[in-house]
């Protein structure tokens, strides 16, 4: 091995007379725009757009959208009012208050009285779902939210609240429930467009 | 006279009408052809494939607030936007936009459909309008108080000289295969022979290229360089002001589209075509419109694919490479003429 450092040159190749004449490669470039028109123009060959909310994108299965409280077989939320989600959270975007509960077991003698969530505040790391030793807080995969005021944003017990059976498909990620469960299909689906769509 | 009157009016409702709806259509046909140029698919949202675009657009323009900044040069910042309009608008008045053929009402002939009939030096009022549009820039530019617009103004004004001497080079060898300043007679010229891009291709290139300059179109856009100068002239213009320039950087292009087409693609005349009548009329609008609207979607799908060029090398370009060949044009034309060969 010689010690010379290895010289790259990365001056470009000097320009043919065809490419300084400029018209023929002006020509070129106009070819290369109207092909890309044509083929949007009649049918969608080259756009990707996705015309939500006509058309929707399939997420990846490890999506983790709004939480689900888990409730009970009574209705009632499996929450016991720990605390652990609210101090794992980063955000700081759980706040709960807990009260006493009617129980005849030592396991259950809290419940939540208020539990809300700040979804603006909220980056949906799912450390609350790791925290939670009752396996009561879970992600869905619910990710079209509005919110019109700053208030609308803080989600309490009636929003989070399971209000029916889980289904597979509606779980995000973590806890992970097995093998994938929804796929992606590539390229993203597009409306059939017609003429100028 | 009264014959001739109503006939004029009815010229200029026809052409201004023409002129003010192209303004909407080519906005859409911008907006929508940039996003297919750019694997976009623009806006399709308002009316059937999102046509009606232009009129929310506008209403927007509308209802925005009128700002007037201080320390502008307040008569200049206001004559500016009318200025460039008002010779956007004018300077249509000497192009034939169709063929008259024999159509007479209230017994007045309509001649070939341009509105300044008797205007013996077309081409030369033409020239001198065309320039003047350039003040709606400059003071635009200058009275606006701002650094970014002055800089537009003063590229503007330089991009003219660069361009506007070779532009009325190549004309000038048009008028010499003629032998006319009317336009009319340009056309009439070319009906019976080769249309004048075949001979004076050379001159048919030059103009071309000039013609973006003239309507400061991308690769030209120097006064307006968002990348570099925001938005150059009309940095500090809101509202109906800006959609004033908005509106006359369009005109112009039906303008500019309209005389190379004139100049050197016959007009509304078609080869072997000869109607007569309301169906000739017709037909001979269809033309026009048609040729036109070629050169309009020219101007948009050359806006897509080409950088903006740099001042020194619109410079370069202007006074080294089109100056030269609009020379050659016309030292070939005035050649062609003293030999006397028809097909030129």
């Amino acid at each position: 091995m010689s010690s010379t450092p290895e010289v790259i040159v990365c001056d470009p190749k000097p320009m043919g007379l065809l490419q300084r004449l400029y018209v023929i490669e002006v020509l070129k470039g106009l070819g290369v725009t109207l092909r890309h028109f044509l083929g949007n123009v009649f049918r969608r060959t080259y756009t990707v757009t996705v015309e939500w909310p006509e058309v929707k994108r399939e997420y990846s299965e490890r999506l983790r959208g709004r939480h689900i409280l888990v409730a009970r077989e009574d209705g009632s939320p499996r929450c016991v009012a720990c605390y652990m989600c609210e101090e794992a959270c980063p955000a700081d975007c759980i706040y709960i208050e807990a009260e006493e509960r009617d129980s005849d077991s030592v396991e259950f003698e809290k419940r939540p009285k208020v539990f809300e969530i700040d979804l603006l505040r909220c980056v949906y790391c799912g450390f609350c779902v790791d925290a939670c030793p009752k396996e009561a807080i879970i992600m869905s995969r619910v990710h079209e939210m509005t919110f019109t005021t700053r208030d609308e944003s803080v989600a309490g017990l009636d929003v989070l609240l399971q209000k029916k059976p889980l289904r597979k498909e509606d779980m995000g990620y973590r806890p992970y429930y097995g093998k994938p469960h929804s796929h992606i299909e590539l390229p993203i689906p597009v409306k059939p467009g017609g003429l100028l769509g | 006279m009264g014959a001739e009157l109503i006939v004029i009016a009815g010229k200029l409702i026809v052409l201004a009408t023409l002129l003010l709806t192209a303004v909407p259509v080519m906005v859409w046909v911008e907006r929508r052809g940039a996003a297919f140029i750019q694997d976009r698919l623009g806006p399709n949202r308002v009316g059937p494939w999102g046509i009606i675009q232009p009129i929310a657009d506008s209403v927007k323009l509308l209802f925005k607030e009128d700002l007037t900044p201080a320390g502008v040069n307040r008569w200049l910042y206001f004559l500016a936007p009318m200025i460039s309009v008002f010779i956007a608008m004018l300077t249509f008045i000497v192009v034939p936009f169709g063929d008259g053929c024999g159509v007479t009402i209230l017994g007045q002939p309509l001649g070939s459909l341009m509105v300044a009939s008797e205007l013996e030096v077309g081409v030369l009022y033409l020239l001198a309008i065309s320039s003047l549009g350039v003040y709606g820039i400059v003071l635009a530019g200058w009275s606006s108080n701002n650094k970014y617009s002055l800089l537009g103004g003063l590229r503007a004004s330089a991009q003219l000289i660069s361009y506007e001497l070779s532009m009325a080079l190549a004309v000038l060898g048009v008028i010499l295969a003629t032998g006319s300043l009317r336009l009319d007679e340009v056309v009439a010229a070319q009906s019976g022979k080769l249309w004048n891009a075949v001979p004076q291709f050379l001159g048919f290139v030059v103009f071309v290229v000039a013609a973006f300059a003239e309507t400061n179109r991308l690769p030209f856009d120097l006064a307006e360089a968002e990348t570099e100068l925001v938005a150059g002239y009309h940095v500090e213009y809101s509202s109906m002001k800006f959609a004033a320039f908005m509106m006359s950087e369009y005109m112009n292009m039906v303008t500019v589209s309209a005389l190379l087409v004139t100049l050197f693609l016959g007009g509304s005349t078609l080869p072997g075509v000869h109607l007569e009548g309301w169906l000739g009329l017709v037909v001979s609008l269809a033309v026009f419109l048609g040729k036109v609207a070629f050169f309009m979607w020219l101007f948009v799908w050359v806006r897509w694919s080409l950088p903006r060029f740099r001042y020194d090398q619109l410079m370069r370009l202007g006074w080294k490479g089109l100056l030269p060949l609009a020379t050659v044009n016309l030292v070939l034309v005035a050649v062609g003429v003293a030999r006397g060969w028809t097909w030129i």
